[in-house]
């Protein structure tokens, strides 16, 4: 066959398999480093033999066997990786190459998925490690890429990778899924590093954009992987959900300078359809699940009530407070509490979510949270009381970091400027009288 | 692997416990130890004394020095450790998590290097 017929093949089979392979090859090698040069070496090969050969009937294990060869080859010849794996025995080629053959089973090529995610995001990791990790081993991503991502220089990501491969070598984190009695814990913590992909594309903390879609993208991948190898799960489902149901709304959050719109100003024509009707159903299931009631599956609820209304008229806004406190007695916050106050306020009116906005204030846990002074702000405007509205806007601006969100409260407080003068002049309640 | 398990609390909070509660502590950790020996993770382990009792020793251009206390000052000082084996990290936290001194300070585990060959 011609060169480039096998080359594309070969990518085909790539994107579908590359993952499990690497997946797999970690837990036959013990190590991420060795199991990538592995897969590349084993890619490499398919595309010499391939064009003679054809595509093999188990291509999957195909490339694992041959992967786990080079690898063993490259151990004998390479100081580095043989001291790495020292100690570890790998087992011999023949006698493993039969069982590899017989792994066209599914769900053993998933458990090597589980064991890598679980692996990635294993707590004696940073954070910010298991998040670099997650995208470049799961997802794939180029080193460069998941720096883009996270606005750092390619250098410093590829060290936080080397550093983050280093700690899991030295304290000896296991590849393994964990037991039932740990399972819960650290799948919290799996939901927590994919919902925290997602936010961070969905508004970059900081920097001038105000949404990578590409970062949206690749969390509801990673959660419709875990959906795959953990289906049944509330958590999972509730923020796949979650996930689905605010990426929908993504093409009506920018303007094109790049401004905020916020959900009550956005054209709800421009939202995607097909991800609102996914989402919906995965609401549905996530909240019947029975025994499990997840805090995703519950604020998946809430993004639900806000995507089924047509017009911003048309909200549910008691239900939605009726959630937020399901919410608040599951998960306690004051950024959830913060929330309950605005839907509060659209039922009870300003000075009921001013109330709530002030007792949060003085218990002094966000104090710093831009938001919650934008709130103030709101509920002040809508009471007429400006100068003060005016003060909480500019407070919010002091802890706003992105750009478009910025420049919005500074559009707030020049319109309440605006308005004051007009107050102030007399101009206001001549043109009232006049009719005009 | 080996990992050595450091045992951190706050002294000060520490003295001023009841002997009520200091006895149900010794009990405590002789239970785990006790349990620990079983399982066959157990490779050394002692109760240090308190860092009014430590001395730091440092040797610069040839000189020794020899000052009071502990190496710095802490929130929270070293009272003890157990050295053990384990499996993996997740084994050798388990274990941790099961040390009395773990519900008020902080334990830190931390894995040792294999002999050289």
């Amino acid at each position: 066959m011609p060169a480039h017929a096998a080359e594309s093949m070969v990518e085909e089979v790539f994107r579908r398999e590359s993952g499990r392979v690497l997946a797999t090859l970690i837990r036959l090698l013990g190590d991420f480093d060795l199991a990538e040069e592995a897969r590349q070496d084993a890619f490499t090969a398919a595309v010499e033999q391939w064009a003679a050969t054809g595509v093999p009937a188990n291509p999957r294990a195909w490339l694992i066997s041959t992967g786990r060869n080079k690898a063993v080859d490259r151990i004998r010849r390479d100081a580095v990786f043989r001291s790495r794996v020292q100690g570890r025995e790998i087992a011999s080629a023949e006698a493993d190459a039969a069982a590899v053959l017989d792994e066209s089973d599914d769900s053993a090529f998933g458990d090597d998925r589980l064991r890598l995610i679980f692996t990635c995001c294993h707590p004696a990791l940073s954070n910010e490690a298991q998040i670099a990790l997650t995208l470049r081993e799961v997802c794939g991503l180029t080193t460069q890429a998941v720096a883009r991502a996270f606005l750092v220089s390619e250098e410093t990501m590829a060290q936080r990778l080397v550093r983050a491969k280093k700690k899991i070598r030295d304290a000896g984190i296991p590849y393994e899924t964990p037991e039932p009695p740990l399972f819960n814990q650290r799948i919290q913590g799996v939901l927590a590093v994919v919902y925290g992909v997602f936010t961070e594309g969905y508004a970059v903390t900081t920097g001038t954009r105000l949404v990578d879609a590409e970062l949206c993208g690749e969390a509801i991948r990673l959660g419709r992987l875990l959906d795959e190898l953990l289906p049944r799960n509330s958590a999972v489902l509730g923020l796949l959900a979650l996930m689905l149901l605010h990426d929908a709304r993504r093409p009506a959050r920018e303007s094109h300078e790049g401004d905020v719109i916020l959900l009550e100003d956005q054209d709800r024509t421009l939202w995607d359809q097909a991800k609102i009707t996914e989402g919906l159903a995965l609401v549905d299931r996530a909240l019947n699940i029975p025994g499990q009631l997840s805090p995703y599956a519950v604020q998946a609820a809430i993004a639900a009530l806000h995507v089924r209304a047509r017009r911003k008229e048309e909200t549910d806004w008691p239900q939605i407070v009726g959630l937020y406190e399901v919410l608040l007695r599951l998960q306690p916050s004051p950024v959830i509490e913060l929330n309950h106050a605005v839907a509060v306020s659209m039922v009870d009116g300003a000075a009921r979510g001013l109330d709530l906005v002030d007792s949060l204030r003085g218990r002094g846990q966000v104090n710093e949270y831009h938001l919650l002074h934008a709130a103030r702000g709101r509920f002040l405007q809508q009471l007429g009381r400006l100068r003060e509205a005016g003060e909480a806007y500019r407070t919010a601006l002091g802890f706003a970091t992105l750009g478009p969100e910025r420049r919005l409260l500074a559009a707030r407080i020049a319109s309440i400027e605006k308005m004051s003068a007009a107050m102030n002049s007399g101009a206001a309640c001549r043109s009232d009288v006049s009719g005009v | 692997m080996q990992y050595l398990l450091l045992i951190y609390s706050n002294e000060a909070e520490m003295a001023g416990r009841s002997p009520a509660t200091i006895a149900s502590m010794t009990a405590e950790y002789t239970e785990f130890t006790k349990g620990i020996i079983q399982a066959g993770q157990f490779k050394a382990g002692d109760r240090l004394k308190p860092t009014s009792a430590a001395t730091t020793v440092r040797v610069r251009n040839g000189q020794v020095a020899i000052t009071d206390g502990p190496f710095a000052e802490t929130r929270e000082q070293l009272g003890g450790y157990y050295l053990v084996e384990a499996k993996n990290l997740d084994e050798a936290t388990a274990i941790a998590a099961r040390i009395p001194g773990a519900k008020i300070g902080s334990i830190e585990v931390r894995p040792i290097w294999p002999p050289m060959a």
